[in-house]
Protein backbone atom coordinates (compact mmCIF):
# COMPACT_ATOMS: atom_id res chain seq x y z
CA UNK A 1 0.00 0.00 0.00
CA UNK A 2 1.36 3.10 -0.98
CA UNK A 3 0.73 6.60 0.03
CA UNK A 4 0.04 9.76 -1.48
CA UNK A 5 1.26 13.66 0.00
CA UNK A 6 -1.10 16.17 0.06
CA UNK A 7 -0.63 19.56 1.28
CA UNK A 8 -3.26 21.98 2.07
CA UNK A 9 -1.67 25.13 0.38
CA UNK A 10 -4.01 27.81 1.99
CA UNK A 11 -2.58 26.99 5.14
CA UNK A 12 1.09 26.47 3.72
CA UNK A 13 3.46 29.64 4.52
CA UNK A 14 6.74 28.20 2.91
CA UNK A 15 8.66 27.40 6.38
CA UNK A 16 10.45 25.17 4.59
CA UNK A 17 11.17 22.53 7.26
CA UNK A 18 9.24 20.17 5.44
CA UNK A 19 12.34 20.60 2.51
CA UNK A 20 15.02 19.78 5.05
CA UNK A 21 13.88 16.74 6.05
CA UNK A 22 12.35 14.98 2.77
CA UNK A 23 14.13 17.14 0.17
CA UNK A 24 13.41 14.47 -2.10
CA UNK A 25 9.54 15.44 -1.76
CA UNK A 26 9.52 19.10 -0.85
CA UNK A 27 11.21 22.04 -1.99
CA UNK A 28 10.68 25.46 -1.98
CA UNK A 29 11.78 27.51 -4.75
CA UNK A 30 13.55 31.32 -4.67
CA UNK A 31 9.29 32.38 -5.45
CA UNK A 32 8.57 31.27 -1.72
CA UNK A 33 6.45 28.95 -3.32
CA UNK A 34 6.08 24.92 -2.28
CA UNK A 35 6.44 22.94 -5.02
CA UNK A 36 5.84 18.85 -4.52
CA UNK A 37 9.08 16.88 -6.25
CA UNK A 38 7.13 13.61 -6.19
CA UNK A 39 3.15 13.34 -4.71
CA UNK A 40 3.66 9.78 -4.06
CA UNK A 41 7.04 8.75 -2.76
CA UNK A 42 8.41 4.93 -2.04
CA UNK A 43 7.13 3.78 0.91
CA UNK A 44 10.93 3.89 2.33
CA UNK A 45 10.29 8.03 2.39
CA UNK A 46 6.80 7.57 4.86
CA UNK A 47 8.61 8.00 7.66
CA UNK A 48 10.37 11.20 6.99
CA UNK A 49 6.70 12.51 4.91
CA UNK A 50 5.42 11.89 8.19
CA UNK A 51 8.06 13.54 10.28
CA UNK A 52 7.45 16.68 7.63
CA UNK A 53 3.63 16.33 8.56
CA UNK A 54 4.66 16.82 12.14
CA UNK A 55 7.29 19.32 12.39
CA UNK A 56 4.77 21.85 9.90
CA UNK A 57 4.36 24.74 12.24
CA UNK A 58 1.15 25.21 10.07
CA UNK A 59 -0.21 21.42 10.09
CA UNK A 60 -0.76 21.83 6.22
CA UNK A 61 0.78 18.42 5.34
CA UNK A 62 -1.01 14.96 5.09
CA UNK A 63 -0.94 11.83 4.24
CA UNK A 64 -3.50 9.84 2.30
CA UNK A 65 -2.71 6.13 1.88
CA UNK A 66 -3.46 4.72 -1.22
CA UNK A 67 -5.57 1.38 -2.58
CA UNK A 68 -3.29 -1.31 -2.94
CA UNK A 69 -2.43 -1.37 -6.82
CA UNK A 70 -4.07 -4.09 -8.88
CA UNK B 1 7.96 -0.90 31.38
CA UNK B 2 4.05 -1.38 31.87
CA UNK B 3 3.26 2.23 32.11
CA UNK B 4 4.65 5.47 31.74
CA UNK B 5 3.32 9.18 32.98
CA UNK B 6 4.19 12.27 30.76
CA UNK B 7 3.79 14.97 32.75
CA UNK B 8 2.84 18.18 31.01
CA UNK B 9 -0.19 17.81 28.26
CA UNK B 10 1.63 20.26 25.98
CA UNK B 11 3.20 19.39 22.49
CA UNK B 12 5.91 17.95 23.39
CA UNK B 13 4.24 15.79 26.35
CA UNK B 14 1.48 14.69 23.19
CA UNK B 15 4.14 14.08 21.18
CA UNK B 16 6.30 11.92 23.03
CA UNK B 17 3.15 9.95 23.72
CA UNK B 18 2.75 9.66 20.24
CA UNK B 19 6.13 8.41 19.91
CA UNK B 20 6.40 6.03 22.77
CA UNK B 21 3.47 4.28 20.77
CA UNK B 22 5.16 4.46 17.61
CA UNK B 23 7.94 3.40 18.23
CA UNK B 24 5.86 -0.08 19.56
CA UNK B 25 4.94 0.73 23.53
CA UNK B 26 1.83 -1.18 24.56
CA UNK B 27 1.36 -0.47 27.96
CA UNK B 28 -0.54 2.39 30.10
CA UNK B 29 0.47 5.90 29.07
CA UNK B 30 -1.03 8.47 31.59
CA UNK B 31 -1.04 12.39 30.09
CA UNK B 32 -1.35 14.32 32.78
CA UNK B 33 -1.68 18.31 32.25
CA UNK B 34 -3.23 21.33 34.75
CA UNK B 35 -5.07 22.84 32.22
CA UNK B 36 -8.59 21.94 31.87
CA UNK B 37 -7.90 21.92 27.80
CA UNK B 38 -6.68 18.73 25.59
CA UNK B 39 -3.02 20.03 24.02
CA UNK B 40 -3.24 22.93 21.74
CA UNK B 41 -0.83 24.68 19.61
CA UNK B 42 0.56 27.62 21.22
CA UNK B 43 1.94 30.05 18.09
CA UNK B 44 -1.72 30.69 16.90
CA UNK B 45 -2.24 31.87 20.53
CA UNK B 46 -0.45 36.12 19.64
CA UNK B 47 -1.74 35.74 16.19
CA UNK B 48 -4.94 33.79 14.54
CA UNK B 49 -5.96 33.45 17.68
CA UNK B 50 -5.47 36.59 18.94
CA UNK B 51 -6.84 38.25 16.19
CA UNK B 52 -10.22 36.12 16.16
CA UNK B 53 -9.69 34.54 12.73
CA UNK B 54 -9.32 31.08 14.17
CA UNK B 55 -11.76 29.15 15.61
CA UNK B 56 -10.48 27.62 18.77
CA UNK B 57 -10.73 24.11 17.66
CA UNK B 58 -8.39 24.55 14.72
CA UNK B 59 -5.60 24.96 17.65
CA UNK B 60 -6.11 21.44 18.89
CA UNK B 61 -3.15 19.36 18.37
CA UNK B 62 -5.02 16.16 17.27
CA UNK B 63 -8.39 14.72 16.33
CA UNK B 64 -10.26 12.88 18.10
CA UNK B 65 -9.47 9.80 16.26
CA UNK B 66 -5.67 10.19 17.02
CA UNK B 67 -6.15 9.74 20.52
CA UNK B 68 -8.52 6.72 20.25
CA UNK B 69 -5.75 5.30 18.64
CA UNK B 70 -3.01 6.33 20.98
CA UNK B 71 -5.86 5.17 23.89
CA UNK B 72 -4.40 7.50 26.24
CA UNK B 73 -5.20 8.11 30.08
CA UNK B 74 -6.20 11.33 30.23
CA UNK B 75 -6.00 13.62 33.24
CA UNK B 76 -6.54 17.18 32.52
CA UNK B 77 -7.14 20.20 35.37
CA UNK B 78 -5.04 17.75 36.80
CA UNK B 79 -1.34 19.38 38.57
CA UNK B 80 1.46 16.69 39.26
CA UNK B 81 2.28 17.66 42.94
CA UNK B 82 5.80 15.46 43.42
CA UNK B 83 8.14 13.08 42.22
CA UNK B 84 9.29 10.13 43.27
CA UNK B 85 12.47 9.20 41.61
CA UNK B 86 13.56 6.29 43.35
CA UNK B 87 10.20 4.94 43.93
CA UNK B 88 8.70 6.23 40.26
CA UNK B 89 5.77 7.43 41.41
CA UNK B 90 3.89 10.98 40.64
CA UNK B 91 1.36 12.72 43.25
CA UNK B 92 -1.28 14.23 41.62
CA UNK B 93 -2.96 17.13 43.36
CA UNK B 94 -6.45 15.18 43.32
CA UNK B 95 -4.68 12.68 46.38
CA UNK B 96 -3.78 9.91 43.42
CA UNK B 97 -0.53 8.81 43.24
CA UNK B 98 0.77 6.96 39.62
CA UNK B 99 2.78 4.49 40.15
CA UNK B 100 4.68 3.99 36.77
CA UNK B 101 7.82 2.78 35.06
CA UNK B 102 8.67 6.04 33.34
CA UNK B 103 8.06 9.28 33.35
CA UNK B 104 8.25 12.21 30.66
CA UNK B 105 8.43 15.79 32.87
CA UNK B 106 7.17 18.02 29.78
CA UNK B 107 5.37 21.00 32.35
CA UNK B 108 6.85 23.59 30.07
CA UNK B 109 7.09 27.16 31.53
CA UNK B 110 4.95 30.17 32.85
CA UNK B 111 4.80 33.84 32.09
CA UNK B 112 7.36 36.00 34.31
CA UNK B 113 4.55 39.13 35.77
CA UNK B 114 5.84 42.30 36.47
CA UNK B 115 4.37 43.05 39.99
CA UNK B 116 0.64 42.57 41.78
CA UNK B 117 -2.33 41.16 39.71
CA UNK B 118 -4.10 43.94 37.86
CA UNK B 119 -7.10 44.31 35.76
CA UNK B 120 -6.16 44.89 32.02
CA UNK B 121 -2.60 43.75 32.37
CA UNK B 122 -1.96 40.31 30.58
CA UNK B 123 0.32 37.93 29.79
CA UNK B 124 0.12 35.27 27.63
CA UNK B 125 0.80 31.52 27.67
CA UNK B 126 -2.12 29.69 27.40
CA UNK B 127 -5.90 29.72 25.39
CA UNK B 128 -7.00 31.26 28.32
CA UNK B 129 -4.75 34.48 28.39
CA UNK B 130 -5.41 34.66 24.79
CA UNK B 131 -9.25 34.96 25.27
CA UNK B 132 -8.86 37.40 27.70
CA UNK B 133 -6.66 39.63 25.96
CA UNK B 134 -9.10 39.31 22.68
CA UNK B 135 -12.03 40.25 24.70
CA UNK B 136 -10.09 43.16 26.08
CA UNK B 137 -9.45 43.92 22.46
CA UNK B 138 -12.75 43.71 21.68
CA UNK B 139 -13.75 46.62 23.38
CA UNK B 140 -11.95 48.90 21.69
CA UNK B 141 -9.39 50.40 23.83
CA UNK B 142 -7.79 53.68 23.42
CA UNK B 143 -3.74 52.40 23.58
CA UNK B 144 -2.53 49.08 23.88
CA UNK B 145 1.25 48.81 25.80
CA UNK B 146 3.42 46.12 25.09
CA UNK B 147 6.44 45.63 27.72
CA UNK B 148 9.34 43.03 25.96
CA UNK B 149 9.99 43.26 22.69
CA UNK B 150 10.07 39.14 21.92
CA UNK B 151 8.34 36.46 20.85
CA UNK B 152 5.33 37.10 23.05
CA UNK B 153 5.72 41.28 22.51
CA UNK B 154 6.35 41.67 18.65
CA UNK B 155 3.76 39.23 17.57
CA UNK B 156 1.12 40.95 20.05
CA UNK B 157 2.25 44.16 18.53
CA UNK B 158 1.23 42.99 15.38
CA UNK B 159 -1.52 41.43 15.52
CA UNK B 160 -3.11 45.09 17.91
CA UNK B 161 -1.65 47.00 14.57
CA UNK B 162 -3.28 44.94 12.33
CA UNK B 163 -6.64 45.32 14.49
CA UNK B 164 -6.09 49.11 14.17
CA UNK B 165 -5.35 49.28 17.74
CA UNK B 166 -2.97 52.17 18.94
CA UNK B 167 0.23 50.35 20.05
CA UNK B 168 3.55 51.36 22.38
CA UNK B 169 6.38 48.54 22.74
CA UNK B 170 8.49 49.02 25.70
CA UNK B 171 11.53 47.30 25.95
CA UNK B 172 14.65 47.26 28.07
CA UNK B 173 17.34 46.16 25.28
CA UNK B 174 18.31 48.47 22.29
CA UNK B 175 16.69 46.84 19.59
CA UNK B 176 13.82 44.00 19.89
CA UNK B 177 14.84 40.31 19.30
CA UNK B 178 18.35 41.60 20.68
CA UNK B 179 19.12 38.38 22.55
CA UNK B 180 18.66 35.71 19.26
CA UNK B 181 19.81 38.31 16.34
CA UNK B 182 22.10 40.34 17.97
CA UNK B 183 21.79 44.51 17.96
CA UNK B 184 22.41 44.72 13.81
CA UNK B 185 19.30 43.15 13.11
CA UNK B 186 17.61 43.49 15.48
CA UNK B 187 17.11 47.50 14.53
CA UNK B 188 15.94 46.17 11.15
CA UNK B 189 13.14 44.91 13.38
CA UNK B 190 12.91 48.23 14.93
CA UNK B 191 12.41 49.94 11.73
CA UNK B 192 8.94 47.10 10.78
CA UNK B 193 7.26 47.63 13.73
CA UNK B 194 8.23 51.72 13.57
CA UNK B 195 6.84 51.76 10.08
CA UNK B 196 3.69 49.89 10.98
CA UNK B 197 2.81 52.50 13.58
CA UNK B 198 3.99 51.32 17.00
CA UNK B 199 5.60 53.82 18.94
CA UNK B 200 8.52 51.84 19.70
CA UNK B 201 10.71 52.75 23.17
CA UNK B 202 14.06 51.00 23.24
CA UNK B 203 16.69 50.94 26.32
CA UNK B 204 14.32 51.47 29.26
CA UNK B 205 12.57 49.43 31.28
CA UNK B 206 9.10 49.45 33.46
CA UNK B 207 9.05 50.66 36.88
CA UNK B 208 5.47 49.96 37.80
CA UNK B 209 1.43 50.37 36.64
CA UNK B 210 -1.05 53.18 37.37
CA UNK B 211 -4.94 52.42 38.17
CA UNK B 212 -6.59 50.99 41.38
CA UNK B 213 -9.18 48.86 39.80
CA UNK B 214 -7.73 48.61 36.40
CA UNK B 215 -4.74 49.61 34.57
CA UNK B 216 -4.44 52.98 33.16
CA UNK B 217 -0.66 53.42 32.31
CA UNK B 218 2.65 52.17 32.52
CA UNK B 219 5.62 53.85 34.20
CA UNK B 220 8.39 53.98 32.58
CA UNK B 221 12.21 53.99 34.13
CA UNK B 222 13.06 57.25 32.70
CA UNK B 223 10.11 59.08 34.01
CA UNK B 224 8.12 58.69 31.72
CA UNK B 225 4.16 57.81 31.90
CA UNK B 226 2.08 56.35 29.19
CA UNK B 227 -1.49 56.28 29.15
CA UNK B 228 -2.75 52.11 29.18
CA UNK B 229 -6.27 50.45 28.66
CA UNK B 230 -4.39 47.22 28.09
CA UNK B 231 -0.75 45.99 28.58
CA UNK B 232 0.53 42.67 28.37
CA UNK B 233 3.68 41.80 29.33
CA UNK B 234 5.90 39.25 27.73
CA UNK B 235 9.29 39.64 29.32
CA UNK B 236 9.93 35.75 29.52
CA UNK B 237 8.99 32.72 31.24
CA UNK B 238 9.91 30.98 34.60
CA UNK B 239 10.17 26.54 34.21
CA UNK B 240 7.51 24.85 35.86
CA UNK B 241 9.82 22.91 38.37
CA UNK B 242 8.40 23.97 41.92
CA UNK B 243 6.47 20.04 41.85
CA UNK B 244 10.28 18.70 41.46
CA UNK B 245 11.68 20.63 44.55
CA UNK B 246 11.53 17.59 47.01
CA UNK B 247 12.90 15.12 43.55
CA UNK B 248 16.75 15.45 43.96
CA UNK B 249 16.27 16.55 40.57
CA UNK B 250 18.71 19.26 39.63
CA UNK B 251 16.16 21.97 38.77
CA UNK B 252 18.47 24.84 38.13
CA UNK B 253 16.51 26.72 35.27
CA UNK B 254 14.95 23.68 33.98
CA UNK B 255 15.23 19.93 34.75
CA UNK B 256 19.01 19.36 33.96
CA UNK B 257 19.26 15.84 31.93
CA UNK B 258 22.75 14.50 30.30
CA UNK B 259 23.12 14.28 26.34
CA UNK B 260 20.38 11.96 25.79
CA UNK B 261 17.54 13.88 27.92
CA UNK B 262 17.61 11.34 30.70
CA UNK B 263 17.16 13.35 34.30
CA UNK B 264 17.40 9.80 36.20
CA UNK B 265 16.86 6.35 35.28
CA UNK B 266 13.10 6.24 34.07
CA UNK B 267 12.53 9.79 34.26
CA UNK B 268 12.94 11.74 31.16
CA UNK B 269 12.61 15.69 30.24
CA UNK B 270 11.62 17.57 26.83
CA UNK B 271 10.45 20.77 25.50
CA UNK B 272 10.69 24.40 27.73
CA UNK B 273 11.50 23.16 30.69
CA UNK B 274 14.42 21.06 29.85
CA UNK B 275 17.98 21.64 29.84
CA UNK B 276 20.79 19.73 28.44
CA UNK B 277 24.05 19.50 26.64
CA UNK B 278 24.09 20.21 23.38
CA UNK B 279 27.35 18.39 22.05
CA UNK B 280 26.65 19.55 18.84
CA UNK B 281 27.17 23.19 20.52
CA UNK B 282 29.23 22.93 23.40
CA UNK B 283 27.16 24.58 25.17
CA UNK B 284 24.16 23.61 27.94
CA UNK B 285 20.90 24.40 26.78
CA UNK B 286 17.14 25.51 27.18
CA UNK B 287 15.14 26.00 24.33
CA UNK B 288 11.89 27.32 24.21
CA UNK B 289 10.91 26.92 20.75
CA UNK B 290 7.55 24.99 19.58
CA UNK B 291 9.70 22.63 17.16
CA UNK B 292 12.05 21.56 19.72
CA UNK B 293 9.19 20.73 21.99
CA UNK B 294 8.22 18.06 18.85
CA UNK B 295 11.60 16.75 18.28
CA UNK B 296 12.91 16.71 22.32
CA UNK B 297 9.67 15.14 22.64
CA UNK B 298 10.14 12.34 20.39
CA UNK B 299 13.64 11.50 21.44
CA UNK B 300 13.05 11.80 25.18
CA UNK B 301 10.13 9.08 24.38
CA UNK B 302 12.63 6.99 22.51
CA UNK B 303 15.29 7.31 24.96
CA UNK B 304 12.82 5.77 27.90
CA UNK B 305 12.20 2.79 26.02
CA UNK B 306 15.53 1.83 24.27
CA UNK B 307 18.14 3.39 26.36
CA UNK B 308 21.57 4.93 25.58
CA UNK B 309 21.33 3.49 22.15
CA UNK B 310 18.88 6.59 21.50
CA UNK B 311 22.21 8.45 21.44
CA UNK B 312 22.40 12.00 22.31
CA UNK B 313 19.99 14.52 21.22
CA UNK B 314 22.08 17.55 19.29
CA UNK B 315 19.20 19.37 17.24
CA UNK B 316 20.23 22.58 15.46
CA UNK B 317 17.37 24.72 17.36
CA UNK B 318 14.83 26.66 15.24
CA UNK B 319 12.10 29.33 14.96
CA UNK B 320 9.97 31.19 13.02
CA UNK B 321 8.16 34.38 14.44
CA UNK B 322 5.25 35.58 12.27
CA UNK B 323 5.15 40.02 12.41
CA UNK B 324 3.14 42.04 9.84
CA UNK B 325 3.97 40.10 6.22
CA UNK B 326 7.43 39.46 7.81
CA UNK B 327 8.53 35.43 8.63
CA UNK B 328 11.20 35.30 10.96
CA UNK B 329 13.37 32.46 10.91
CA UNK B 330 16.47 31.81 12.75
CA UNK B 331 18.23 28.47 12.89
CA UNK B 332 21.30 27.36 15.51
CA UNK B 333 22.50 29.54 17.82
CA UNK B 334 24.19 32.96 17.95
CA UNK B 335 25.70 33.18 21.34
CA UNK B 336 28.77 34.87 21.54
CA UNK B 337 28.90 35.14 17.47
CA UNK B 338 31.64 37.27 16.29
CA UNK B 339 30.85 37.29 12.98
CA UNK B 340 28.18 38.04 10.62
CA UNK B 341 26.92 38.47 6.74
CA UNK B 342 24.59 38.55 4.59
CA UNK B 343 24.05 35.95 2.22
CA UNK B 344 21.03 37.02 -0.24
CA UNK B 345 19.08 40.38 -0.29
CA UNK B 346 20.10 43.34 1.64
CA UNK B 347 17.82 44.59 5.16
CA UNK B 348 16.50 47.84 2.95
CA UNK B 349 14.02 45.34 1.33
CA UNK B 350 13.82 43.61 4.87
CA UNK B 351 14.12 40.54 2.46
CA UNK B 352 17.22 38.81 3.29
CA UNK B 353 19.21 36.03 4.74
CA UNK B 354 22.85 36.39 6.98
CA UNK B 355 24.78 34.00 8.78
CA UNK B 356 26.69 33.94 12.26
CA UNK B 357 29.92 32.44 12.56
CA UNK B 358 31.82 31.61 15.81
CA UNK B 359 35.29 30.35 16.34
CA UNK B 360 35.60 30.19 12.76
CA UNK B 361 32.34 28.03 12.39
CA UNK B 362 29.02 28.95 11.04
CA UNK B 363 26.76 28.64 14.15
CA UNK B 364 23.38 30.49 13.03
CA UNK B 365 21.33 31.68 10.02
CA UNK B 366 18.84 33.76 10.21
CA UNK B 367 16.24 35.22 7.18
CA UNK B 368 13.40 37.44 6.86
CA UNK B 369 11.04 36.27 4.16
CA UNK B 370 13.79 33.51 2.84
CA UNK B 371 12.50 30.14 4.23
CA UNK B 372 14.79 28.45 1.83
CA UNK B 373 17.79 29.68 2.29
CA UNK B 374 17.46 29.00 6.06
CA UNK B 375 17.06 25.51 5.84
CA UNK B 376 20.00 25.36 3.62
CA UNK B 377 22.15 26.80 5.85
CA UNK B 378 20.51 24.93 8.85
CA UNK B 379 21.88 22.15 7.01
CA UNK B 380 25.32 23.33 6.66
CA UNK B 381 25.53 24.00 10.51
CA UNK B 382 24.22 20.34 10.98
CA UNK B 383 27.01 18.92 9.26
CA UNK B 384 29.42 21.77 10.99
CA UNK B 385 31.16 23.08 8.32
CA UNK B 386 33.48 26.24 8.64
CA UNK B 387 32.09 29.64 8.19
CA UNK B 388 34.04 30.58 5.08
CA UNK B 389 32.53 27.09 3.53
CA UNK B 390 29.23 28.61 4.05
CA UNK B 391 29.81 31.67 2.62
CA UNK B 392 31.24 30.16 -0.34
CA UNK B 393 28.57 27.74 -0.52
CA UNK B 394 26.14 27.76 -3.81
CA UNK B 395 22.70 28.02 -2.18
Amino acid sequence: MGFKVVVDFDLCESNAICMQIAPEVFEVRDDDFLYILNETPDEGMREKVEESAQRCPKQAIKLEDLPAAE
Amino acid sequence: MNSIAVIGASLAGLRAAEALRREGFEGTIHLVGDEPHEPYDRPPLSKQILAGTWEIEKAWLAKPEKYEELALETHYGVAATGLDVAGLNVALDTGATLDIDGVVIATGARCRTIGEPLAGVFTLRTLDDAQGIRAAFDKGPGRVVVVGAGFIGAEVAATARELGLDVTMVEMATAPFERSMGAEMGAVLADIHRDQGVDLRLGVGVSGFTGDDAVTGVDLTDGTHIEADVVVVGVGVIPNTEWLADSSLDITNGVLCDETTLAAPGVVAAGDVARWPNPHFGETMRVEHWDNAITMGTHAAKRLLHGESAGPYAPTPWFWSDQYDRKIQLAGRTTDFDRFELVNGDTESRTFAGIYGRGGRIVAVLGFNRPRHVMRYRALIDEGVSFDDALAADI
